[in-house]
């Protein structure tokens, strides 16, 4: 339909959902896209909710990806993945994170942590592939990782090459030791890795 | 932040509004750039402070970072001054002024609206100001002409000797889109030229000024005419669908733009004055004329005063942003057509709230604790961090409305108490920033009317919500180098406060705070209580050891969950019924200690010794941690 390819990526402030959306961007802009990066609304640094929308293509206007749009979603935590899932078009697919982040209010007992995220998504009618991106971020020795498996994890589903997307992750951390940046190829990988094995699984009916 | 070698000319890059204003500054050749910290306008001085070639400062409030640019500007220095929507509020006496004098050297002021109140106490409309004022005002809808109308700003500021307000929003400032830079051109300043009927505003002076401001509106009327940022634009591909045009303005344009790709739309760049005869032109083209304005119907009003028939609040919200999904149900509604549908989404699923919380082992966390074990008490609050303090499971803050206001309003909260209300006790809370800001004079105000209020002055040595700016709290400047320090206690007792009802006190250190805060709730005279340790984001923090949950220990009374802190999580819930007949939840929890530094917090409320330092059995006193 349109030329415009929306992404979004969410989760909770602290997890480098922005700074996910921010290479997404570089990628896009470094295969000659126009671009428009915005979160919505929320004091995402406290622990908050972060919504990061990113249209790339020809010539973007509207910064916003508007509800029913969204062509790909990319959930750093599962109970906010349902909670945008609604944003993507019908039969879309969702790249989810497993690894459970609650709130205090959830901790309070006021608010209960929905049992399966990913189960309900899918009754809603997204396509998810999910796995454990903390897990395999903490294997690997740093959650702060995790963005980056992410972002490992989206890269087969782009309209370009998962080679220029980690080109944009490693230039990240150009300045780092060559420790770091290893760290991060392996997590990109992993991501890469973890996302396809979803997806097979998902292919063949149990 | 240090200086940074600034990208080359014609480098194409992904800024924000925020960044393309920064740039934008630098290449005018501005002397001078002063703000204080406000989402979403923070970043603008951020990045300006790492420019080379300008002096950049924290201003202590908007309205002396107004006065600092302002007298730049008269000394024939360009000069830039950033705030967020409220600031300006702060910062309008000065305003309403020095639009009387005019300026010498370029003046520029951004002022960010939170349209959407993504992290503000109102969404009110900035762009009054510009009327009110009788000031021009420019709206740029995305970072390109963030960049490029800063530059114009400056052109239009000298040839018309006045300030200009550059109005962005939220949209504006936090979205990254791609933008051309290019040169800087330095600019040299005049100096300052004595002439006591310019810059000394007495009231025979001021009269003689009124007219000329009135006169330069007229003539900004007419730039707007011509100016080749208030522009038509004709459907895509020469298609143009006539039935409805628009008037619009800032980010709006985007939205429209993006939702009727065929209808003519006017742009109007520079907002106001109003090119009136352009759009009395414009909305003759049109079946329907459309203002799509965030927020309120200023255009829309001033249009139909001058008899210029065009359609907007009637149709269109008065509150948010004017986002494709809200645009184009109101146009099908307009033109009787099917309203479409957000196109075939999914239901939205029921996921419960996740409010901001305050870091782990924040240092506010302690004293919301104590707070929340105060009986009979009200607490007056402000802005900051602590706001949060309202939320759970603290409940411990009654009232905020705007910066400094905890005083005042505690001071009235005394003075005006009901009947019943004879020994309630009056709290204000307050963060350093916001106490030098304008929380200062509201304290003096409590001394001097002998207010019987305890002052709670959260002192984390810089401006937390908004990143953790540096501010005269914390002895760095702008650029994080030594500057002169505030000595709180020193100045709440300069300000009259009693040296024996001013304390210093840990707020991780539970009891003593508790201790101090009955003793100084009972004596009916003003107390300061100086909380003295920083914001866990800023460098002055140390973590400690993390601390863990042993398991066989733990009672599930929940204590520890009262304090409020995000690294304690339920592993299992259960109620039983007491003795008493009453039923009491509980809830075990573990500690996560990948998050946890250590400050010991949950230890002390902690009935069975269940939590210990993770690497040890040994449990440590927090009186170790100095």
């Amino acid at each position: 339909m349109s030329e415009i390819t929306n992404i979004l990526v969410v989760g909770i402030g602290g997890q480098g959902v922005m700074t996910a959306t921010e290479i997404l961007a570089e990628a896009a802009i470094a295969l000659g896209h126009d671009v428009k990066k915005t979160e919505v609304a929320g004091m995402a640094q406290r622990g908050g909710v972060v919504s990061s929308h990113l249209r790339f293509g020809p010539k973007v206007l509207s910064p916003q990806i508007a509800p029913g749009e969204a062509d790909i979603l990319l959930g750093f935590e599962p109970a906010e993945g349902m909670r945008w899932a609604h944003m993507l078009r019908p039969n879309s697919m969702a790249l989810m994170n497993t690894g459970r982040l609650t709130p205090p209010v959830v901790e309070l007992g006021l608010f209960e942590y929905p049992e399966d995220p990913v189960q309900q998504m899918k009754e809603a009618g997204t396509r998810v592939y999910a796995f454990d991106a903390s897990a395999i971020a903490m294997e690997l020795g740093d959650i702060r990782l995790g963005n980056t498996v992410m972002l490992g994890a989206i890269a087969d589903q782009l309209p370009f090459p998962a080679e220029t997307l980690e080109k944009c992750v490693l230039k990240r951390f150009a300045r780092k030791s060559e420790a770091v940046i290893e760290q991060n190829r392996k997590a990109f990988a992993a991501g890469r890795a973890a996302a396809a094995a979803a997806l097979k699984g998902e292919a063949v009916p149990a | 932040m240090a200086a940074v070698m600034p990208a080359p000319a014609q480098s194409r890059l992904l800024m924000s509004g925020n960044e393309a204003v920064a740039r934008a500054v630098w290449e005018s050749g501005v002397k001078v750039a002063a703000a204080y910290p406000g989402t979403p306008a923070t970043e603008m001085l951020e990045v300006i402070s790492t420019y080379p070639d300008l002096y950049s400062e924290w201003s202590v409030n908007e309205k002396t970072s107004l006065e600092v640019a302002f007298g730049a500007a008269m000394a024939g220095s360009r000069a830039f001054c950033a705030m967020k929507h409220v600031g300006l509020n702060v910062a309008s006496d000065a305003l309403m002024t020095l639009t009387l004098t005019g300026v010498a050297g370029g003046l520029v002021l951004a002022v960010a609206d939170d349209v959407g109140l993504s992290s503000s106490q109102n969404e009110q409309d900035s762009r009054f100001w510009g009327r009110f004022a009788h000031v021009p005002i420019l709206e740029p809808a995305d970072s390109q002409e963030a960049y490029e109308y800063t530059k114009l700003a400056y052109e239009l500021s000298e040839r018309f000797q006045t300030i200009v307000i550059l109005r962005l929003t939220t949209r504006i400032c936090h979205v990254k889109a791609l933008v051309t830079v290019g040169e800087r051109v330095p600019h040299v300043a005049a100096g300052f030229k004595k002439e006591a009927a310019r810059w000394v505003m007495v009231p025979g002076a001021a009269a003689r000024r009124i007219p000329l401001m009135f006169e330069r509106e007229g003539k900004l009327r007419e730039e707007a005419e011509v100016t080749s940022i208030n522009v038509v634009e004709s459907g895509e591909g020469g298609k143009t669908d006539r039935r409805v045009g628009f008037i619009t303005s800032g980010p709006a344009y985007m939205h429209v733009r993006e939702s009727f790709p065929n209808a003519p739309v006017l742009k109007l760049g520079l907002s106001f004055p109003a090119p009136f005869e352009k759009i009395r032109a414009f909305a003759a083209t049109v079946e329907h004329c459309v203002v799509a304005e965030e927020v309120e119907p200023l255009l829309e009003t001033e249009l139909k005063a001058q008899g210029i028939k065009v359609i907007g609040k009637e149709i269109l919200p008065r509150q948010g942003e004017l986002a494709p999904h809200v645009l184009k149900p109101a146009i099908a509604r307009l033109l009787g057509e099917e309203v479409p549908k957000v196109a075939k989404t999914l239901p939205p699923l029921p996921v419960f709230p996740r409010p901001p919380t305050m870091c782990v082992a924040c240092p506010h966390l302690g004293v919301y604790y104590t707070l929340s074990q105060l009986r009979n008490v009200t607490i007056s609050g402000d802005i900051g961090c602590y706001t949060l303090g309202f939320g759970h499971p603290w409940n411990a803050l009654d009232a905020c409305i705007s910066m400094g206001a905890s005083m005042g309003m505690a001071l009235g909260l005394d003075k005006g108490r009901g009947a019943a209300e004879k020994d309630k006790k009056i709290v204000a809370v307050i963060g350093d920033s916001t106490f030098l800001h304008m929380g200062m004079q509201g304290l003096l105000d409590i001394v001097y009317n002998r207010g019987n209020v305890t002052i709670l002055l959260l002192d984390n040595r810089a401006v937390g919500m908004t990143g953790g700016q540096d501010n005269p709290g914390n002895g760095r400047d702008i650029h994080g180098e030594e500057a002169p320090r505030v000595d709180f206690a020193k100045l709440v007792k300069a300000l009259g406060v009693k040296e024996e009802r001013v304390h210093e006190v840990n707020p991780y250190e539970l009891p003593t705070l508790l201790k101090r805060l009955r003793e100084e709730t009972k004596i009916e005279e003003p107390s300061v209580i100086i909380t003295n340790e920083p914001c866990v984001l800023i460098t002055d923090y140390h973590k400690l050891k993390p601390f863990t949950v042993i398991d066989d220990k733990c009672t599930g009374c929940g204590n520890c969950l009262d304090t409020g802190c995000p690294a304690i999580h339920v592993t299992k819930r259960d109620s039983v019924v007491k003795p008493s007949g009453k039923t009491v939840d509980l809830a075990w929890v573990r500690i996560e200690s990948s998050v946890c530094t250590g400050c010991g917090l949950c230890v002390q409320p902690c009935a069975p010794d269940a939590i210990v330092h993770a690497d040890t059995v040994a449990k440590v006193s927090v009186m170790q941690r100095h």
